[in-house]
């Protein structure tokens, strides 16, 4: 089994991205039939996914936001970010 | 609730002639379907309703020859777009103006490895190399592929060679799609059903090939209806989740639901979409659980399975409020398994042709 390798500069893959839900109010992550919940820091996170931003660029910006411990956020974005690749959410 | 999903029956017609059809034995006429206009009406009421995700589905949604336009107006009124087609009707010229138009993801069926069984399953002469074909423009283009695999007594020990294919072609996710027995799928029921030694060897497969695709392929599966012990949670519920409208305007809780007698479903050129979500007969008849009966209704898993599917129920124990007889606790249980243990095989029956077309060896 492969372990997914994180893109240097993540962005969401073709068919993924990152709507507002009016009716709802919240985030949600529209792919290819699904619709995943990103709520809060979640998606701070994924807005940042464009391709541009290096994974610590994303995680100094989220720790200049978040009153929260770089090392913790550090791990959350790496964990989220996994997941997603793991389920190829993320361009490779 | 409001749905979040909507399935977009744009037209019935179809060049090709898939035995396992889900569609409906009597099709809907061409000169019934709605027109662009109202289409688009449809799709910004939906919207605004809280709608996420609108499925272009028919029959071949390329057969509408406003599919572009149809595709821009869902994706301009902030629908995520999934086409979900045969292949047939779009080469690349289509395909890149259906993404400029906003088209978010395309799922593309396939009936197996082998061209001339390929072929012969779709009852259309060339089905096969298109489908490639389409799939590689897809990929080519940068856009999200779903492959679609359905599965059935002909190809099923081919599993492996689908998913192969389906990773070849650059999908990120394939579906293995066991036949559902509704609408023409259920006239070919014998001649489509795989044999339990067939399930057996699939489900083994399956756990391989999740692991060997662990990371670069999604492989979404779930257990034939016929070999299951509990039924799926059809539709998320009904009325809970999505709605599908068909090519002339009727909005029903589900794909098959039509085949329920006693249901009254309303059109969009009549009512609001909103209004029919929320007060149409046909979707309160089996919302929520108080239309449930023994056994789902003392059963703990009645709002994670909602008692399964009703034209499923409906099609085998002859009442759509009965449990889905695939739940191991319904009084129909073994008889639906007997079904599919007692299936001979055979020639299938396509639309709209001489019966008795002999499936190839092999
Ligand atoms: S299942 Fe086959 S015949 Fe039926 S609509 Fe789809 S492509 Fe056409
Ligand atoms: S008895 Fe009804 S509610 Fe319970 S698992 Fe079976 S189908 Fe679902």
């Amino acid at each position: 089994m492969d372990e997914p390798v994180l893109p240097e500069r993540p962005r969401l893959a073709p068919g993924v991205r990152l709507h507002f839900d009016k009716t709802r109010g919240a985030w949600v992550l529209l792919c290819p039939e699904r619709i995943i919940e990103a709520e809060g820091p979640a998606s701070e996170i994924l807005k940042r996914c464009d391709g541009t931003r290096s994974v610590a660029a994303i995680v100094d910006e989220l720790a200049a936001v978040f009153a929260v411990d770089r090392a913790v956020i550090a791990h959350d974005v790496t964990e989220m970010l996994t997941d997603l690749a793991g389920k190829r959410l993320l361009a490779s | 609730m409001n749905p979040l999903g909507m399935l977009a029956e744009l037209t019935h017609r179809c060049p090709l002639g898939c035995p396992y059809c889900s569609n409906p034995l009597a099709l809907e006429d061409r000169a019934d379907e709605m027109d662009t206009a109202t289409w688009i009406g449809v799709f910004q009421q939906a919207a605004d309703m809280g709608v996420l995700q609108v499925h272009l589905s028919g029959g071949e949604p390329a057969s509408r020859r406003d599919l572009i336009e149809l595709t821009r107006a869902a994706s301009e009124a902030g629908l995520y777009t999934n086409l979900i087609t045969s292949a047939i009707g779009i080469d690349s010229d289509r395909l890149q103006r259906l993404k400029a138009a906003g088209l978010d993801h395309v799922q593309v069926s396939i009936q197996d490895t082998d061209p001339a069984l390929s072929d012969h399953i779709a009852g259309y002469a060339g089905a096969h190399a298109r489908k490639l074909a389409l799939a590689e423009a897809v990929t080519g283009l940068g856009m999200a592929l779903t492959v679609n695999a359905v599965i059935h007594r002909a190809n099923i020990a081919n599993l492996s060679g689908m998913v192969a294919l389906a990773a070849s072609l650059g999908a990120g996710r394939v579906e293995v799609a066991h036949v559902q027995y509704y609408g023409w799928a259920l006239r070919n029921r014998d001649a489509l059903m795989p044999t339990p030694e067939q399930i057996d060897q699939a489900m083994q497969e399956m756990d391989a090939l999740q692991t060997r695709y662990a990371g670069r392929l999604v492989i979404d599966s779930v257990i034939p209806d016929y070999y299951a012990r509990r039924p799926k949670p059809c539709m998320g519920g009904w009325g809970q989740k999505s709605l599908n409208v068909t090519p002339s305007g009727v909005v029903l809780p589900c794909h098959a639901a039509a085949t329920i007698p006693g249901l009254t479903f309303w059109s969009v050129r009549e009512r609001s979409l909103a209004d029919i979500w929320a007060n149409s007969p046909a979707f309160e008849a089996f919302r929520g659980t108080a239309w449930m009966k023994e056994p789902c209704q003392s059963c703990s898993l009645q709002t994670t399975c909602f008692g399964g599917c009703r034209c499923q129920a409906l099609a085998i124990t002859g009442d759509a409020a009965a449990a889905d007889p695939s739940c191991e606790l319904s009084p129909y249980h073994s008889h639906m398994q007997e079904l599919a243990h007692q299936a001979s095989g055979g020639a299938y029956a396509y639309r709209g042709r001489k019966e008795g077309t002999a499936v190839p060896a092999r």
